[in-house]
């Protein structure tokens, strides 16, 4: 598969302080690419290059392996982080507005269906929820039938229930074959909707690939997790694969049995121990260092 | 294509000025209230002394103008004197080149004044020399009808400037701006759909200021509508140019909101909206010939009150013109989305 768009080295500086910093990178076409990071990573700087909307310091960003024209605006949806949406004026005459500035907009009652605005087109912007006001900028974003569509952290500080609605619209959009370029730090998130998963972290990238491979590469078997009191810890520094934090250890194993016989062995208290395989959140936290710094 | 995303953009600027009720019916009432208040404050208070302007001379034979009641006022040539009488702002003429005195038949003091002049006339020796009489007509203008274009430009001022500069500038805080940049829509079709939407608003507004307050007051209007019309689509499009400076790159409201006033405020004060500058000092007079606001209130002022045609306010219409291109380019040279 071919990528449809690619940054090459680039770097945004802001005076001294480098956002992002040589991040190379494709998104193959008709994948969910997802670029994962604590605030502050650099993520929606990233984004913002690839929507043309800022401009690098260095590097250089190409869309089916052309640089990015003018033309490029007509055929890619973008959601921002933070948008506000023009006051008194209802979802229905927004997404008028909107489909004016495009030469082939999509009709008006697909918009409608696929993003599920029926029940609030006579509403006035300022009225909307929090959920209802992100299928409306996602509703904005694919008014332009976009080969591409960008989604900055689309489901943070939504309920629950809205953002598994959210994710079943972006499952929709995805379905069309249109490629889709997101931001997030909820690794639940990343894990259902995205093919590819870029790791950011202080402007770099620290690894690239499909969630499983990911973690394939990252961890072999499971994660036993236990709470820690401080004792016996001669006994254990003898173990494989052992990780001490402040007050859990975990360890990470193939070999299940034997790692638990010798647990055993150490005299450990085993109340409260767990067994999990390991997830992005485990590999996010090992890659950055830290848990999610939100 | 440019077109249909430039009336898609005037029709949403449009109806969301008209839905925000609260700006909506300010901009509409209160200038009304402020000449209807200002019209009664101002009421009566007539000055008592006798105004008689006159030419040539004096000739001492002439007592009127030596009189302790009468405050003589010289001016260059009649024609100006002239049009002082007839809107009352002399009492009465007198002409000594061509030896002719001219009086407003619609003044009751212009006639007592001249029951005066010729009693003392015919009591003096040399009053056989005799002078003709000219008669002009014209109304006084009264206070209100002198405001009124003056209270017309301060809110064309207020909503041009702050209509479409500070709106701009929250639609840049805000996000609005960023999401419009994200859209094939170009900067200039985004600005000039605003600045359209703003003039057919702001020049409605001034029409219903216009009309209101002359059911109340029927203030007087010489000139022609067109001129007047004309006159009012240059000034506010000069405001709102202005407006668009500001708005090109500032992204503070808090911050445009100060420097909006900081610029209006010597407007107000300095372009003759209650006051009138006349015998102000010089250096005042000067800066305030920079003022959009100052060519709009004289032009309007020329137009309304002596029935001036086209070529007496194209100097007026001129200057608006000119800083109209100037602030565009400016704006235009500045703007930036974000």
């Amino acid at each position: 598969m071919s990528d449809i768009l690619r940054i090459e080295n680039v770097t945004k500086r802001f005076g001294r302080l480098a956002a992002v910093d040589g991040v190379s990178f494709g998104v193959p076409e008709g994948s969910c690419f997802g670029l994962l990071g604590p605030n502050g990573a650099g993520k929606t700087t990233t984004i913002e290059i690839m929507e043309g909307i800022s401009s690098p310091t260095g590097g250089r960003v190409l869309f089916r392996d052309e640089p990015i024209d003018r033309r490029f605006k007509a055929k890619v949806g973008i959601q921002f982080q933070s948008t506000a949406l023009p006051e008194f004026i209802t979802v229905k005459e927004t997404l008028e507005l909107f489909s004016s500035f495009y030469d082939r907009p999509r009709p008006m009652d697909e918009v409608v269906e696929l993003c599920s605005l029926a029940d609030i087109l006579g509403r006035d912007n300022r009225k909307l929820s929090g959920g209802q006001r992100q299928r409306m900028l996602l509703a904005l974003a694919i008014i332009p039938m976009p080969e591409l569509v960008f989604l900055d952290e689309p489901t943070t500080g939504l309920d629950p229930q809205s953002r598994r609605n959210f994710w079943d619209l972006i499952a929709r959009i995805k379905a069309e074959r249109t490629t889709v370029v997101l931001t997030t730090h909820y690794m639940d998130e990343a894990q259902l909707l995205c093919d590819r998963i870029a790791i950011m972290d202080r402007g770099r990238i620290l690894d690239i690939d499909s969630p499983d491979a990911l973690l394939e590469k990252h961890f072999k078997g499971v994660l036993i997790r236990l709470p820690y009191d401080g004792c016996c810890s001669d006994a254990l520094s003898g173990l494989e694969g052992l990780v001490m934090r402040d007050d859990s250890i975990e360890l990470q194993t193939e070999a299940l049995d034997r790692s638990l016989k010798e647990l055993l062995a150490a005299k450990v208290d085993l109340t409260g121990l767990s067994i999990h395989k390991p997830n992005l959140e485990d590999l996010f936290i090992k890659l950055t260092g830290n848990a999610l710094r939100s | 294509m440019v077109l249909k995303q430039f009336r898609a953009l005037f029709k949403a600027r449009t109806m969301e000025y008209v839905r925000d009720r609260g700006t909506f019916y300010w901009n509409l009432i209160f200038p009304v209230l402020l000449v209807l208040g200002l019209a009664f404050a101002f009421s009566g208070g007539d000055d008592k002394l006798f105004k008689v302007g006159f030419v040539g001379g004096p000739d001492p034979s002439v007592r009127l103008l030596g009189m302790e009641q009468v405050q003589a006022v010289p001016y260059p040539d009649a024609e100006s004197a002239l049009r002082r009488l007839a809107r009352h702002q002399i009492d009465f003429f007198v002409d000594f080149t061509t030896s002719g005195y001219a009086v407003n038949e619609e003044s009751s003091k212009g006639r007592l004044v001249r029951e005066l002049f010729l009693a003392q006339l015919a009591a003096s020796p040399g009053g056989a020399a005799g002078f003709s009489e000219t008669s002009v007509v014209g109304k006084a203008p009264r206070y209100v009808d002198w405001l009124v274009p003056g209270v017309i430009g301060m809110n064309m001022l207020f909503s041009s400037l702050f209509g479409v500069g500070f709106v701009i500038v929250r639609y840049r805080k805000n996000g609005v701006l960023k999401r419009f940049k994200a859209t094939p829509v170009a900067a200039l079709n985004f600005v000039s759909a605003q600045a359209a939407s703003r003039l057919v608003i702001v020049l409605l507004t001034s029409a219903f200021v216009f009309a209101g307050t002359n059911a109340v007051l029927r203030f007087m209007m010489r000139g022609s509508y067109l001129n007047l019309l004309l006159l009012t689509v240059l000034g506010i499009l000069c405001m709102i140019s202005l407006g668009l400076v500001f708005a090109s790159r500032m992204r503070s409201e808090e911050m445009a909101n100060g420097v909006l006033n900081i610029v209006t405020f010597p407007m107000l004060a300095l372009s003759g909206v209650f006051f009138s500058l006349e015998g102000s000092p010089a250096i005042l007079r000067t800066v305030s010939r920079a003022f959009p606001l100052t060519h709009f209130i004289e032009g309007a002022r020329a137009i309304m009150l002596d029935g001036a045609g086209l070529a007496a306010v194209a100097p007026n219409m001129a200057v608006l013109a000119g800083l109209t291109v100037v602030f565009l380019a400016i704006a235009a040279a500045l703007f930036q989305w974000e």
